[in-house]
């Protein structure tokens, strides 16, 4: 017993000195769903933050103002729920004492955690966002991917043009706040350019629901040219099924929300042959995406969707603001403004979803692309669009 | 317009099928033992898992056997492991504190953890990612005019109603029934007449959560994605049904989980969607508040 008790010992002075020695760190948090609804997004965010990490600290760290630090990520999981959200980005920041932190990536966390974030100071940067109230009038909070309001008139564009589409009608969950908002945005243009009404049949459901019939029973009575659904995959795959149980063998069309590796586990045959409007077409891309994609690949054995390479790009503006500071004092308050400072300047940063400019309100200005689901299964590049 | 209400009872026929099945589960062991039993609509989730991975394993095995064959397989196999699971649950959790003579209350606590040992169990166990389930019925759609209906709602809406008429059958017309029946008018005098009172809570555990595992099947066929808490919100609005139906008695069960899934869907088919369990509850306590213990119910002394 004595004996086992001096080993400890011995150990934990060991783990002490190492944590000494490995003080010069840079802690970054993640504010990610790895449980809950969309547990796949929070996968592959994890996943990519690791692989940008190990590239890093294998290199001996990152080089700050001549100095290298080790980088530190933690992991925190919001179970993709919006008060979990706001306790995550809060333990992040008090108790991890985080310098940023990268997420959350739904809208529906992003947009509370945002607040939280602003409040207290520390520059938050959300990969997958496209809800406007993300980072409006919120100077701490930026993001890595495109608009609602830009990806609304897109699908609505697309839609007219590839489905010959005078009517419309939606399905949306209620209660997330990228779903509402994208649905709406998609309601008031789609009636502006076609007049009103041409928005059908605009329905809603709560996101814990499996039965959609009652939703879709009104909508296929409406006999729209298509439906369009800015739902999550998970979703997506219910909503489509029950759909051509009911009779519909019309298009559908969708959002990012539906670019995900497990959609087509989920949804099979049903969702092959639609479309949806996303951040970036992993089927035929060239350069540094391709290279990114193919490491993923290699590494995790599936190909990684739009929110993996929105998180890289995302981690790697942080991690270029932090090296633009030219140098971190080691005080949490004044290197998190500085942080913030830095990266607010960046004034283009090529990343392997597209090249972002970033306007005042700390939001990029880049390209969409609609991806055909083939019938193997991929997301095929159809069309870019760029403001 | 009539269409589309006819196309809505349909849904609701559907929807309320699976509420009825799980009130069910509640109603049997509530009869039994009045031990509200809040792990059933966990059981239906493990059903519902255990089919998922029958059906994948006996897929895997061997390729070429058609979609109905497979089923056949499933159905029995997923009804047996469910309701060991369920005698399981009675057997750790509930046979201890009723030989110890507990409180109805802290069996009921006791229940509640179960449920939720159970979910987060199977969180920890697979990961929170989701499950897809096969399809092994092909799926045929059946079109009279703007009116759907597919083979599987049909067959959804039959079990429902053979499961309802055999468990009448079992507690009105056999001899074990009329023992499980005895034990709810008296369970201390009962062991006395020399009925085995274990083995028949057992038999009543059975039955619950082998229809549960039916359940379970029968709705991961409908809506093929499975996730740890699918059972938990089914769960609670089946229990509703049951005490609206009136707890105890196999017709309120039935009755009742068809009334709540025809209010769902009629609500959300006229108003949006949020306003679907404002509306919803709204009716049944109505109900509740009219007539107390149910449609069929009976007054109890003391109920929880």
């Amino acid at each position: 017993m004595k004996k086992f008790a001096r080993v400890f010992l011995a150990l934990v002075c060991v783990l002490l000195f190492a944590a000494a020695a490995g003080a010069e760190t840079i802690k970054i948090g993640f504010n990610i769903p790895l449980t809950g609804d969309i547990p796949k997004v929070g996968e592959e965010s994890k996943f990519a933050g690791e692989m940008l990490k190990e590239d890093i600290n294998s290199q001996g760290g990152l080089e700050v103002g001549g100095k290298k630090y080790m980088l530190e990520f933690i992991y925190e999981d919001n179970e993709s729920k919006a008060e979990s959200a706001v306790a995550a980005a809060l333990k992040l920041i008090e108790r991890d004492g985080v310098l940023a932190i990268v997420g959350p990536n739904s809208s529906k966390q992003a947009v509370p955690a945002g607040q939280v974030c602003d409040d207290n100071q520390t520059p938050m940067i959300s990969p997958w966002s496209t809800n406007p109230d993300t980072t409006k009038d919120r100077p701490w909070v930026f993001r890595a991917a495109f608009l609602d309001p830009f990806q609304g008139p897109v699908a609505v564009d697309f839609a007219m043009e590839q489905f010959k589409a005078k009517t419309a009608a939606v399905l949306y969950a209620l209660d997330n706040d990228y779903s509402k908002g994208l649905a709406e945005i998609f309601r008031d243009d789609f009636n502006a350019k076609n007049g009103a009404g041409a928005v059908k049949a605009f329905e809603s459901y709560s996101s814990k629901d499996q039965d959609f019939s009652a939703q879709l029973t009104t909508i296929l009575a409406a006999k729209p040219d298509f439906i369009f659904l800015p739902d999550n995959y998970n979703e997506v795959a219910l909503i489509v099924k029950q759909a051509h149980d009911l009779g519909w063998k019309g298009p559908f069309m969708g959002a990012d929300a539906w670019g995900n590796s497990e959609l087509m586990a989920l949804c099979g045959d049903d969702c092959k042959g639609q479309y949806f409007s996303t951040h970036y077409a992993a089927a035929g891309a060239t350069g540094d995406t391709k290279v990114f994609i193919d490491r993923y690949k290699a590494k995790y054995g599936y190909e990684p969707a739009d929110v993996a390479a929105l998180t890289w790009d995302a981690t790697r503006l942080v991690l270029q603001a932090i090296q633009n500071t030219g140098g971190l004092t080691g005080k949490e308050r004044a290197d998190r403004k500085a942080i913030r400072d830095a990266m607010a300047a960046i004034p283009e940063f090529p990343g392997i979803t597209g090249n972002m400019k970033f306007d005042e309100q700390g939001d990029p200005i880049k390209c969409a692309v609609v991806v055909k689901i083939s019938d193997q299964g991929e997301f095929v590049f159809t069309k870019s669009v760029c403001p | 317009m009539l269409a589309s209400i006819i196309q809505n009872l349909f849904n609701a026929f559907q929807w309320g099928s699976f509420y009825s099945l799980i009130a069910l589960g509640y109603t049997l062991v509530y009869g039994v033992l009045r031990l509200i039993n809040f792990a059933h609509g966990d059981i239906f989730m493990v059903g519902a898992y255990i089919a998922f991975f029958i059906a994948t394993a006996i897929l895997g095995m061997a390729m070429s056997l058609p979609g109905w064959m497979v089923l056949a397989m499933v159905i029995p196999a997923t009804m047996i492991l469910t309701a060991l699971v369920g005698v399981s649950l009675e057997r750790i959790a509930y046979r201890p504190l009723r030989r110890k003579g507990a409180h109805r209350l802290y069996v009921v606590i006791t229940a509640l953890m179960c449920g939720l040992v159970l979910e987060n169990g199977n969180l920890a166990l697979l990961g929170a990612s989701r499950k897809s389930f096969p399809e092994l019925v092909d799926k045929v759609v059946y079109s009279i005019g703007d009116v759907s209906m597919t083979n599987l709602k049909i067959g959804v809406v039959l079990s429902a109603v053979l499961v309802f008429i055999f468990l009448q059958f079992i507690v009105t017309k056999t001899k074990i029934g009329m023992a499980m029946r005895a034990i709810s008018y008296d369970k201390f005098a009962v062991p006395l007449m020399g009925i085995p009172i274990d083995t028949v809570i057992v038999f009543t555990f059975i039955l619950g959560s082998s229809f549960a595992g039916l359940a379970g099947l029968l709705f991961a066929l409908s809506y093929p994605i499975l996730d740890p808490y699918m059972g938990a919100m089914v769960g609670w609005k089946a229990f509703i049904a049951a005490v609206v139906g009136g707890i105890g008695d196999i017709r309120g069960a039935f009755l009742g989980g068809f009334l709540l899934g025809f209010v769902e869907i009629l609500v959300v088919a006229v108003f949006p969607s949020t306003y679907r369990d404002l509306i919803a509850f709204a009716i049944l306590m109505v109900i509740l508040c009219i007539k107390p213990t149910g449609m069929f119910g009976v007054a109890g002394t003391t109920k929880i």
